[in-house]
């Protein structure tokens, strides 16, 4: 990290885990383009494609950012839904019958600003119940999934909320030359995150802190403020997933994604994030979420009775949960073995088994 | 006496006693026979998924995927009966109901035992995955037509009482069973060395195994033992609702955690009893249920119980931290 | 049952490409008290594990009562009536003394059902046996640490156990409580149970013990009767030198200026120390020891304001501090290096670099992005300055030697420029050779100006060091002893004295444990 600017080939060679992501990646596409040539490699279906990732992609995002600091954000979906129906609430109130260009674009701003508000807010809120009450995340998150979700149930009374502005779909399903403006909101969205992560000292904090969040005690971090701007990053992408989804739908709902939550802790385990805390990279996530939109379109095609292909890609995502999280145990269990540093001296404390002492169970 | 007046188990007491009062002030009809029935019944399912996740948020884990487990172990059992057209007893649905559980948890524990993995991602993942292949390769049709040995079941009951439009409400059979089950997990957990080796594991997982402990043997009797109940919570389930709807139970498990961390339970381990699990349960059910009864639409429900969750561990966890650094590092 | 109860044969066990232990034998015989000694990093632990069945060795055999075993489970090694008393005491903090003590038991026998009146029962004998009195139904993680030591001690006794293995196991007991171990030791030898007894305090090895084994980096010494050692011949083995152990220490100035560098004044914190009173100044080393739960971590801790004392001042250079939090501590320019590196100090699956610039990334940062140069200067600047030893910075600190990861915790410390610093056993867990050179740097960092606090343990180590003790007990400064003339053996007296020598002060409360004569 603190190196000189890596070439390409070495940055694959030196994360194990991106390569073999790479290849994944790869060899979904070829397999499906194989069984599926005429619907897979189609321009409208990678365009497809293109809309719905990005949502999906700042939710888990802001599920990243939680696991790692060692905690995890399980109500980004209800973060995400509450922003959008406050924006659309306040878009198709405030936007009278045939009002002025500039009118219909103040109040999208105003909408839009309110979305992202909202989402700190929320994020704030988790952060706060985290890092100062010192309820354990699953828990709060938990806790305040219901209570978001909750109150958005209450504003809307279980119905959609329909009739957003056109101005507004734009940034859901329009275009900027050939490339789909959510994609590339997406692309500057996650240019920034790895930015932040990598390069910033509050990145590299937040680091430390899943690491160890004792020694980053010890050190002078401030364990408190870096949990709350956490949730607080992860609450603002989650608010402006929120913002994407009734953009590309046109709908506001209550209850929107709720497989989401899943998928996005998948993408992240899968993406080489420690769910336990202190490791990721945004490549990985980025990779593996391409991966599974592969996987996820080629089952669509998989039309059996309908809903078929939804249930199945249920139990695919578990699956692959598993097996990442095996494949990642016996890595490590295979990398303890191999020598390290050459030398005679023996550790005064080791781990009494290899997984190590204190491995905290979620 | 002094630590029972601090028990987390007493402030619990406290506090169910103080919101019947409220609930009752407000709308006497809390305190009829129906609405205890009602109570009661809506608990009893609730109330036996919870004594396996008190038994494994003891051990220091925490599980997810018990609701789906309960789910596809009646819904796989109700088929296969009704395939074998078979009309007997109920025993023979909760037996199979049961092993289909048992089976499913002992997936879970294998993966959590062997392979170490985080024990909430893994049932994360061991969740989506019954529910996908239940979905897929059982079926997504309701089950109306139950086996009778079932249907009878859910009649059965122990008491009854009319109300003033002259229905009458009766007080299901399978509270039985949730006493039962509570009695015998309390007696595992108090008086037999597995028990107390699900303590010692949640207390001190290095500690329990220097001291010879069977570590994996332990974790997988958990997760077996919790798939066993989710079965029969499944077959209860269905007895009381009088069908078997693949989608039912599933987003439950919300309420089901949080009624044992009401109940006292550290979420990190070692400590929780049988009885604040209980009154955990009691909890959840009468908020769930006495929101209507105070006037305040359904639709609040989520949020309520959001906010339940919040305070209830928020409290815990504000007052373990004052007790903590109290006790910080000494040297 | 043969006499011979434990027999370890060329024992080798390496972690991670480091060995810990290399072709090791040990025997142990009925009734016999043997002391296994060894400096911090000979393998002691190690030997324990593999003997108690926790961790498998790579090479050799282990023959317990003549059976031999290639693997040992350690419910295998408690059947065969091996019990540890760890360093870390493996108690279950979310459970009763009673239930904690009479655990083992209840395990060996393969009881299935518990009768709670049997576990009282021999939770009450196991603490008469050992004399003291204390609230069984207590939770363990309520108690302070040296209940918690005696309760782990009471625990091993607690039933027909062959050999007891105690792994320093006099940290927190005064000089009576220790008096009662020996008593219990002996009557334990009596029975027949052998006792291998681990303890780096050399006065004790030579009381208790019959037979000595010394370790150096993972192996075999040499061993005999203790009758033919003394002091100096047991550290030179230990150590692989002759060190000169009254080497005097190198007083500096005491303070350039009438102003104090750090002043405290009747700190208190409730429930862990009060009315701490002293002063460093510029260039000064100080140290500060004590039995284990005497308040001196407690004290420094406040000092670094992790938990703030709640009365008292402080003041640095003369002026009033408010240290309330870490980073209040650390913007008056306070350090502190851990006493538990691995877990306090170190982010042991980051980088060298990254643990080493941990604490000023905040200060290398160029319109707000890390600046790369930067960084990469300090990371080489501070291996360099103190010879950290590795091939890349870029290596997980895990991969280090306990020396080198200390280094690296202290590097960390003196990259933010601290103006005092504490150090909490600055060489627990490193080798011979690391050790001297560290204290050459905290040397160093005194002639610099900065004001050393070390709290440590290793009396000779602050006897070599410091230009002042301060000895702590239960909660209090008992008294500000000068380096200059101390021997070893008057420090290990006044740590365990109840009174300061010149009987003026408060005498420190007897705390809540009885004694009890024992029987």
């Amino acid at each position: 990290m603190f190196d000189k600017l890596p070439s390409i080939t070495s940055f694959i060679s030196r994360d194990r885990n991106i390569g073999r992501l790479l290849g994944v990646a790869l060899f979904i596409l070829i397999i499906l383009s194989i069984l599926n040539p005429g619907l897979f490699l189609t321009v409208s279906n990678f365009k497809s494609m293109a809309y719905q990732l990005p949502e999906f992609g700042l939710l888990a995002m802001a599920i990243m950012i939680a696991l790692l600091t060692g905690g995890i954000d399980l109500s980004a979906v209800g973060i995400a839904n509450l922003s959008g129906v406050l924006a659309a609430l306040t878009m198709i109130r405030f936007i009278p019958q045939g009002a002025a260009g500039w009118q219909i674009t103040l109040v999208i701003g105003a909408a839009v600003a309110l979305g992202l508000v909202i989402g700190a807010i929320c994020g704030a809120i988790n952060g706060f119940l985290i890092g100062r009450i010192g309820i354990p995340a699953i828990l709060a998150t938990l806790g305040t999934m219901q209570l978001f979700t909750g109150i958005s149930i209450i504003i809307t009374k279980g119905y959609a909320v329909l009739g957003l502005p056109d101005a507004f779909l734009y940034f859901g399903n329009g275009t900027i030359g050939i490339f789909p403006v959510p994609l590339l909101i997406f692309i500057v969205i996650a240019v920034l995150f790895a930015l932040l992560l990598n390069k910033t000292a509050l990145g590299q904090e937040l680091f430390l802190m899943g690491t160890n969040p004792t020694a980053a005690k010890f050190t002078g971090l401030d364990n408190f403020r870096l949990t709350l701007k956490t949730y607080m990053v992860s609450g603002l992408l989650s608010g402006l997933a929120g913002l994407m989804i009734i953009a590309r739908t046109n709908s506001a709902k209550a209850d929107y994604g709720a497989s989401y939550t899943l998928q996005a802790i998948v993408v992240a385990v899968m993406g080489g994030v420690d769910p336990a805390g202190g490791a990721g990279t945004v490549i990985g996530l980025v990779l593996a979420m391409i991966s599974l939109q592969f996987l996820s379109s080629g089952f669509n095609m998989l039309r059996v009775g309908g809903s078929f292909s939804n249930y199945f890609r249920e139990l695919v995502w578990g699956v692959v949960l598993i097996l990442v999280m095996v494949i990642n145990y016996l890595d490590a269990k295979k990398r303890a073995r191999t020598p390290q540093e050459s030398g005679t001296d023996a550790k005064a404390q080791m781990p009494d088994t290899a997984a190590g002492a204190g491995s905290a169970q979620k | 006496m002094k630590k029972i007046l601090r028990s987390s188990e007493f402030f619990v007491a406290l506090v169910v006693m103080v919101l019947c009062i409220i609930i009752g002030l407000i709308n006497p009809v809390f305190f009829s026979w129906e609405n205890l029935f009602d109570l009661l019944r809506s608990g009893v399912v609730t109330g036996i998924l919870a004594l396996g996740c008190l038994i494994v948020i003891v051990s220091g884990g925490t599980d997810v995927s018990f609701a789906t487990i309960a789910i596809f172990a009646v819904y796989l059992a109700s088929k296969i009966l009704i395939a074998w057209q078979f009309d007997g007893t109920v025993l023979v649905a909760f037996l199979l109901s049961a092993a289909i559980g048992t089976v499913l948890g002992l997936f879970n524990g294998a993966l959590i035992a062997w392979f170490r993995l985080p024990t909430m991602i893994v049932t994360l993942g061991t969740s989506s995955i019954f529910r996908g292949a239940m979905l897929v390769f059982i079926g997504t049709f309701i089950i109306n037509k139950l086996p009778q040995g079932i249907l009878a079941f859910g009649q059965a009951t122990l008491a009854q009482v009319s109300n003033a439009n002259g229905a009458v409400i009766g007080l299901p059979v399978s509270v039985v069973i949730f006493f039962g089950a509570a009695v015998l997990v309390w007696l595992m957990m108090k008086y037999t060395m597995l028990g107390r080796g699900i303590y010692a594991l949640g207390g001190d997982r290095v500690a329990a195994e220097r001291a010879g402990l069977n570590v994996i043997g332990i974790q997988l009797f958990i997760y077996g033992l919790v798939g066993f109940l989710a079965g029969i919570s499944g077959v209860v389930h269905a007895s009381l609702v009088r069908n078997v709807n693949p989608f039912d139970l599933i987003g439950t498990e919300m309420n089901v955690i949080a009624a044992v961390v009401l109940g006292g339970a550290r979420i990190t381990g070692g400590r929780g009893t049988v009885f604040g699990t209980i009154l955990g349960v009691m909890l959840v059910v009468i908020m769930n249920n006495s929101l209507i009864l105070l006037g305040i639409p359904s639709y609040w429900q989520r949020a309520a119980i959001g906010v339940l969750i919040l305070l209830g561990t928020g409290i815990t966890a504000w007052q373990s931290k004052r007790e903590s650094a109290a006790n910080l590092l000494e040297s | 049952m043969p006499d011979q109860i434990l027999n370890v044969d060329n024992l080798s066990k390496s972690f991670a490409g480091v060995r810990a232990l290399q072709g090791v034998n040990l025997t142990m015989e009925r009734g016999e008290i043997r002391c296994l000694v060894g400096e911090n990093g000979c393998g002691k632990s190690t030997l324990i594990k593999v003997i108690a069945g926790v961790v498998q060795p790579d090479e050799g055999t282990v023959t317990l009562n003549g059976r031999q075993y290639r693997q040992i489970r350690p419910i295998d090694a408690i059947r065969e009536g091996i019990q540890v008393i760890y360093q870390d005491f493996s108690l279950f903090p979310n459970l009763t003394v009673a239930e904690n003590i009479a655990f083992n038991y209840n395990l060996a026998r393969k009881k299935q059902l518990v009768n709670w009146r049997d576990i009282n029962r021999i939770a009450r004998e196991a603490i008469a046996k050992i004399g003291v009195d204390l609230d069984l139904g207590a939770y363990v993680e309520d108690l302070p640490v040296a209940d918690k030591q005696i309760i782990a001690i009471c625990r091993a006794i607690s039933q027909s156990a062959r050999l007891v293995i105690m792994d320093e196991p006099t940290t927190a007991l005064t000089e009576k409580e220790v008096r009662a171990l020996f008593n219990v030791i002996k009557t334990l030898q009596r029975e027949g149970i052998a006792i291998l007894f681990v303890s780096h305090k050399l006065n004790e090895v030579l009381e208790i013990s019959e037979k000595i084994t010394i370790m150096r980096n993972g192996r075999n010494v040499t061993d005999g009767n203790t009758a033919g050692f003394d002091r100096a011949s047991l550290v030179k083995h230990m150590t692989g030198r002759e060190i000169n152990e009254t080497n005097a220490a190198i007083v500096p100035q005491a303070g350039n200026g009438s102003v104090p560098l750090l002043q405290a004044e009747n700190l208190s914190c409730r429930g862990r120390f009060a009315d701490v009173s002293f002063s460093l100044a510029a260039g000064e080393i100080i140290g500060i020891t004590g039995l284990l739960g005497s308040g001196r971590t407690e004290l420094a801790l406040s000092l670094f304001g992790i938990r703030p004392a709640d009365a008292g001042t402080i003041s640095i250079e003369g002026r009033p501090a408010e240290i309330r939090s870490v980073q209040d501590a650390v913007r008056h320019g306070i350090g502190y290096v851990p006493e538990d590196r691995l877990i306090e100090g170190l982010f042991l699956e980051r980088s060298i670099g990254s643990n080493i610039v941990a604490g000023t990334l905040r200060r290398l940062t160029r319109r707000g992005l890390i600046n790369r140069t930067a960084v990469g200067a300090q990371i080489r600047q501070w291996t360099e300055n103190l010879h950290i030893n590795t091939p890349s910075p870029e290596l997980p600190v895990k991969s280090l030697s306990g020396g080198n990861q200390q280094r690296v915790v202290l590097a960390k410390w003196l990259a933010i420029n601290p103006k005092i610093l504490i150090m909490n056993g600055p060489t627990v867990g490193v080798d011979v050779g690391s050790k001297a050179e560290i204290h050459q740097i905290i040397r160093d960092l005194a002639r610099q100006g900065i004001g050393v606090i070390i709290i440590s343990d290793d009396l000779p180590e602050l006897l070599q060091n410091c230009c002042r003790i301060l000895v702590m007990r239960k909660g209090r400064v008992l008294e500000e002893l000068p380096t200059e003339g101390l021997s070893e053996a008057d420090l290990t007296h006044r740590l365990s004295a109840t009174t300061p020598a010149p009987a003026s002060g408060t005498p420190a409360h007897s705390g809540q444990r009885k004694q009890v004569r024992p029987s």
